[in-house]
């Protein structure tokens, strides 16, 4: 696929837009601005970008809920927004969250959309049939929706799309809250389904989704920043990524150094090694580290490394907060263990066994898939979840019982960014403060140092539900940092949210953590889980695999794959539980 | 400071900018209660005013003209219409184009020069009852002042003399302002409390005040203090407008009101926090404080008098915080209560806002578990 | 056309199981009428009892005793006696007498006297307009019987003035539960109306549901449709309960015709959902959908419908704005029902004006419902 437009004879061209620009009444800026693309039969076009660059928008319009300000939009040859009726049967359209029901069972929901569809007699039956076999769902058409796993949601709601057969299938980030083996089998459905004739376009913030598409349109702030194959987005940074390995030190510290280096672009930790993009041209040097037997190897490039070159590259940011936060001893003291935590809702043993240490100034990762039990253990280290049995102790005492003195010592930041929405920055930040315990001179210089920090004060001011996710990612660290803990609780920190703006996060949690800060931390993207010192990995409720992400992805080690990413080795390691 | 009092501070402060930061809920909580305040003093009340009734004359003599004449001077009678038979007569009940018929029979003037009246025949609209049998109280007042010319020369200076205190005149809307004062109070205390936990809950942000040092009761306090704050803002609204457009003088102290008020607001932040700790969503929140608050103001003695009620539910209404607080208010607003009259009444309410914020507190622990 | 019946009729079954599963709707419909009838029944009684009347005998003379007397054996009163007014007015300030008579000193001999009487003077408790009346009017008729009894006994009987002989339609004993709970119906029907619906189509903006239903081509009848059969049937439903109730337990006597009362409630409800889903439509968010459901629906059916408090007594522009009010006709129209039966006059322009209000909210409502997200 390429930017160009196509021949409307074409006839594997399903959908196309031309010239498509969105102007929304209230907003400043356009939604979308001179958007060219097309989807064709067969393939899976690709919407990548941030939260707020005019995916969801873009889908809309296809869809027909949204009437475009200017340019052409053709469904199969008619217009969406005022052609619906005739298009009904052949658009496919799956909002977030699935559009489905809670309160209604699987079937209840299957037998609505059938009926609203025309879908009735044998050819229903036959297709209930399908598709449940298709989305495994068959031994769930009792349940209700709301009680599903999220990557069960994601199948039904794709099952409900699906009847009818439409030609056109829109997916507005089905992959948001799901694991990585839901969202592996999404992609075999769909790719089934290609086999049909189908044209699918999927939205996505997860770039490693991108890679998988045939094509791709990368938005940003309304505006396609590159349309092409995700290969030739690759090879515009085709031998410039280097993997840094081998040396001894921390991998933290060496990235810290590299990133010094005025040829790199970008750079992550990846297990105990440092994954490094230079800059078009320049030479990366190493020996200029200080790292001790460092060996600098070129690897693959990936997509992100395409988004990030496309963006200019993330600046070097040493993270401001190391100086903020109180140098912790490091005297490798355990300052978070549970011992056989377990955790049973009737029947049902959410968490079982739970055994694990953190040592001061460690990242340590729970990972697992949805509804395996790592957020009823992060909740129960909290304090915010009574244990059936066993014990969970932060700073040596529980969280349940523990008096405010023990909460004083913890920062805590969730998935949905628990900002008062209604209240400024500013405000937010006070309160903060304030049920801290912080007053005064105290609480005005912490707040005035984290608005500094964290280059928020042209929106000191601003209710937090008008700002981009990006900054409401920042306040809440900032909220989560502004008593300096010695222990940080971090739950699904960087869902929805930009690459750069991650990178930026986890240079300020790498900073902190070099003070000898502890941080626990739950994440669905795998690479995340590569910045941990240690982690476990979560499975139906149990711990099937800990230690270092070296040690965890060499467990998962097979003939067939010798060095698997931290992703196949999630999957093997679930796979081989199940 | 105390690091206890700093967190206190900080969790009031930003409850009230939560409530008060946006304008749109600013307006809902200061519209209505003026809107509440023109309409409600004007609209409920339980006199009886501008009614039609009819008279039916088969007499047509001096005594029923003078009936007539005076009949017209009363308030509770905007209009006085005749009807000439018994079918026009049971047709304008029927139509409710009058709520009482009276019928002088064709020898009621002479019985009356005879020193024999015979008594007047009134037909009343029953599906009004209450309305009825207060109008013909009128109608009575007015057949007691039609001087009968034989009337036994009364004795000097005696008989029953009625004085009614505090409200001389027995106007109503003397009545439905301090009310209101408890009852627009009630609504938005308890929407304001119950609402904001449930919004916490849906919006994640809980859990952040719960792994924070806050403890719940801190919590519940904290939720508690806006709700005064608006409670206290309405009020004075209110009162402000009793004083100044209806003219009814504050006769009390008060300070010691507000003082009461805060006894008041414990009480229905307890019931607030009770019903959140409930719900889990606001819809729920929402619908479980109306289904609380509509028999509060049904037993609470607004619309009729507790006395009136069986004995059995006289004791459940002691539990309505409601019904405390309205006798609190009437009782500083036109009597000049002095606090040993009130003191029962707050005692009740502060029992009620123990025992309410002591299950909330129960019930959103054993949630947690 | 059948295909189009079919998505209503599926449209509609989803509705009533979500409504099924939900607590609150049930609570609303089931529980909340049963506590409300029950109230009114029980609650809200204009009808006084036995009222808490003070005396306070400055006399000691047998006559003044005989007086108090009076009072004191009648099933109408419940006699505090005091020996001074400044006690006394404390009981009444703290409401723990509702009234009192003052018995002057010189009473037993001024009613000896001749050509002098005794006074009595009753004070009562403003503070409460209605109940004051009511002792007023209870102690006039104790004291005009004690008058005629004590004329009698000493041999000069009184010459009877003007009185009434009161008779009522439709409610005789002029119990006023009879009005009360048809009236409070009003309010059930409101609320499932108005209040329940209000925020059903917030509901589905709120969670996604509705753009999924609208790209599968929902159009706006059906959208309409299958919000508004569910909860007419839940509204009807609730109805028969309350009708159940009232006629069955609290023995309300019914002289209309069934049919006729069903044909009002369902244009009632008819436009009591309307106005849910306009508000409901007009605001995408629950909380404000149900702000001001309360605010356009519930109070002025409780305020301004007349049947707590009377029309006719409100002053001209409030009478006036009653006029848009559709609970005020059914009211109108269900007192008549109940009490008087099939009365055409009153019903028949009432059903005008709820049937215009149903006509106005629904046809509002299909006006601004939108099949796009803009």
């Amino acid at each position: 696929m390429s930017a160009a437009p196509a021949l409307t004879g074409d006839t594997s061209v399903i959908a196309y837009a031309r010239g498509l620009e969105k102007h929304f009444p209230k907003a400043a800026k356009p939604a979308l601005t001179n958007l060219d693309m097309e989807a064709r039969s067969g393939a899976v076009t690709g919407l990548v970008g941030p939260d707020g660059a005019g995916k969801t928008t873009l889908m809309r319009l296809f869809a027909g809920l949204l009437v475009p300000t200017s340019g052409e939009l053709r469904v199969l040859g008619k217009d969406p927004a005022h052609q619906a009726d005739a298009l009904r049967d052949s658009i496919g359209y799956m909002p977030q969250k699935f559009g489905l029901y809670e309160d209604l069972t699987v079937h209840e929901n299957l037998d609505l959309y059938a009926d609203l569809k025309n879908i009735a007699g044998k050819e229903r039956d036959e297709t209930f049939e399908r598709l449940l076999a298709f989305t495994d769902l068959q031994r769930f058409t009792d349940r209700q929706a709301g009680k599903l796993s999220g990557g069960m949601k994601q199948k039904l709601g794709l099952a409900c799309t699906l009847l009818g057969t439409p030609r056109l299938l829109l997916l507005d980030e089905p992959g948001v809250g799901v694991d990585p083996i839901s969202r592996r089998e999404l992609w075999r459905m769909v790719r089934e389904l290609l086999r049909e004739g189908m044209a699918v376009v999927w939205s996505t913030a997860y770039l490693d989704e991108a890679e998988a598409c045939d094509g791709v349109v990368l938005l940003n702030e309304g505006e396609a920043l590159f349309a092409g194959a995700p290969a030739e987005l690759n090879a515009r940074t085709h031998g410039r990524v280097f993997a840094l390995s081998g040396f001894t030190g921390s991998a933290r510290g060496a990235l810290r150094s590299a990133r010094h280096d005025p040829a790199s672009m970008d750079g992550v930790v990846q297990g105990h090694a440092v994954r490094l993009l230079a800059k078009p041209g320049a030479t990366l040097h190493p020996e200029s580290y200080g790292v001790a037997g460092g060996r600098l190897a070129k690897i693959a490039s990936r997509f992100e490394d395409g988004f990030i070159d496309l963006l200019g590259g993330v600046p070097v940011v040493d993270s401001p907060l190391a100086k903020l936060i109180p140098e912790r001893p490091r005297d490798g003291a355990v300052v978070i263990a549970t011992k056989s935590l377990t955790k049973q809702f009737g029947e049902f043993r959410a968490a079982d066994d739970i055994t694990l240490e953190v040592r001061r100034g460690e990242i340590f990762g729970l990972l697992g898939p949805n509804g395996a039990g790592k957020s009823t253990t992060f909740k129960m280290l909290c304090g915010l979840l009574a244990p059936t049995s066993g014990e969970a102790k932060v700073a040596g005492v529980d969280l349940r019982h523990s008096r405010s003195t023990a909460r004083q010592r913890l920062g805590y930041m969730a998935q949905k960014f628990s900002l008062y929405g209604n209240l400024s920055v500013h405000n937010n930040l006070e309160f903060f403060a304030g049920a801290y315990g912080l007053a005064g001179r105290a609480a005005s210089n912490a707040i005035d140092r984290m608005i500094d920090t964290f280059e928020l004060g042209d929106i000191r001011d601003t209710a937090t539900q008008d700002l981009p996710l990006g900054f409401k990612q920042r306040l809440s660290l900032a909220a989560a940092l502004l008593h300096g803990p010695e222990i940080l609780f971090l739950d699904e920190p960087t869902s929805g949210v930009d690459p750069v703006t991650r990178r930026e996060f986890w240079t300020h949690i790498n900073g902190v953590v070099e003070r000898g800060v502890t941080v626990l931390v739950t994440t669905h993207f795998m690479d995340e889980a590569e910045f941990c010192d240690r982690l476990t990995l979560i499975s139906r409720g149990r711990q099937i695999a800990s230690g270092t992400p070296d040690e965890v992805k060499a467990r998962a080690a097979t003939a067939d794959t010798p060095d698997p990413t931290m992703e196949d080795a999630f999957i093997a390691l679930i796979k081989g539980d199940q | 400071m105390s690091p206890g009092f700093i967190r206190a501070k900080a969790l009031i402060k930003k409850e009230l900018r939560a409530v008060l930061r946006d304008p749109q809920s600013r307006r809902m909580l200061i519209g209505p209660v003026i809107l509440q305040l023109v309409l409600f003093p004007a609209a409920a009340t339980r006199e009886v005013k501008n009614n039609v009734v009819a008279i039916y004359d088969e007499d047509g003599g001096a005594v029923t003209a003078e009936i007539t004449q005076r009949l017209t001077q009363t308030p509770a009678f905007s209009k006085v219409v005749r009807v000439g038979s018994d079918q026009e007569a049971r047709a304008i009940i029927e139509r409710q184009d009058a709520i009482a018929v009276l019928r002088f029979g064709p020898r009621f003037s002479a019985a009356v020069a005879e020193g024999r009246p015979e008594p007047v025949q009134a037909v009343l609209d029953g599906r009004r009852s209450s309305a009825a049998q207060i109008a013909v109280g009128y109608v009575g007042e007015v057949l007691a002042g039609i001087p009968l010319k034989q009337t036994q020369a009364s004795a000097s200076g005696g008989g029953l003399f009625v004085r009614h205190w505090f409200n001389p005149n027995l106007e109503y809307f003397r009545f439905i302002v301090p009310s209101l004062v408890a009852i627009i109070t009630t609504l938005s205390a308890l929407i304001v409390t119950a609402m904001s936990v449930s919004r916490e809950r849906e919006q994640g942000t809980l859990e952040q005040l719960l792994v924070s040092p806050l403890t719940p009761s801190l919590i519940f306090f904290g939720k508690a203090v806006p709700a005064l704050f608006i409670a206290a803002a309405q009020a004075t609204i209110i009162l402000s407008g009793g004083v100044f457009i209806y003219g009814i003088p504050f006769q009390g102290a008060l300070g010691l009101l507000y003082l009461c008020m805060v006894a008041y607001v414990a009480a229905l932040a307890g019931i607030g926090l009770l019903i959140s700790s409930f719900a889990s969503t606001q819809q729920q929140a929402f619908l479980g404080t109306f289904c609380f608050v509509m028999p509060a103001i049904l037993i609470s003695g607004y619309i009729s008098p507790v006395d009136n009620m069986p004995s059995w539910l006289r004791t459940v209404a002691q539990g309505n915080p409601l019904l405390h607080f309205i006798v609190i208010v009437k009782g500083l607003y036109l009597k000049a209560a002095p606090f040993s009259d009130l003191v029962g009444h707050v005692g009740a309410l502060m029992l009620i806002a123990c025992v309410t914020t002591a299950a909330a507190l129960l019930v959103f622990r054993r949630r947690l578990a | 056309m059948r295909y189009r019946l079919r998505r209503i009729v599926t449209l509609c079954k989803k509705e009533s199981v979500q409504i099924v599963r939900d607590p609150s709707a049930l609570l609303i419909a089931v529980v909340f009428p049963v506590v409300l009838l029950f109230l009114f029944a029980y609650g809200i009684n204009f009808d006084a009892g036995a009222v808490r009347l003070g005396i306070v005998l400055e006399d000691d003379s047998p006559a003044a005793r005989r007086f108090s007397e009076t009072f004191s054996s009648s099933p109408y009163f419940d006699v505090t006696l005091g020996y001074d007014v400044d006690s006394m007015a404390d009981l009444l300030r703290s409401e723990r007498v509702r009234g009192f008579l003052v018995v002057r000193g010189d009473f037993g001999r001024r009613l000896e006297a001749p050509g002098e009487s005794p006074s009595v003077q009753l004070i009562t408790d403003g503070s409460e307009p209605n109940t004051a009346s009511f002792v007023a009017g209870y102690v006039r008729g104790a004291y005009a019987i004690w008058r005629r009894e004590h004329a009698l006994e000493s041999g000069r009987p009184l010459i009877a003035g003007l009185t009434i002989e009161e008779r009522y339609w439709f409610n005789p004993s002029t119990v006023s539960r009879n009005f009360l709970l048809p009236g409070s119906i009003t309010i059930i029907m409101t609320v499932i109306g108005a209040l329940l619906t209000s925020m059903v189509v917030a509901r589905e903006w709120e969670r996604g549901t509705m753009e999924a239903l609208l790209a599968a081509g929902v159009t706006r009848l059906e959208l309409i449709t299958f919000k508004l059969v569910p909860y007419f049937v839940l509204g009807m439903l609730s109805f028969t309960l309350c009708m159940v109730l009232t006629i069955n337990v609290f023995e309300v006597p019914f002289r209309g015709s069934l049919l006729l009362l069903y044909f009002v409630a369902s244009t009632f409800l008819l436009s009591a959902l309307g106005l849910g889903l306009l508000i409901s439509t007009a605001t995408k968010n629950q909380f404000n959908a149900a702000q001001a459901a309360l605010n356009a629906a519930f109070l002025p059916a409780m305020m301004l419908s007349g049947f707590v408090f009377e029309i006719a007594s409100m002053p001209a522009p409030v009478r006036l704005f009653t006029r848009i009010i559709p609970a005020r006709y059914f009211v109108t129209a269900m007192q008549t029902l109940f009490q008087a039966g099939d009365v055409w006059s009153v019903i028949g322009p009432a059903l005008w004006g709820l049937t215009g209000a149903a006509v106005f909210f629904l046809g509002f409502t299909f006006l601004i419902t939108r099949r796009r997200l803009e």
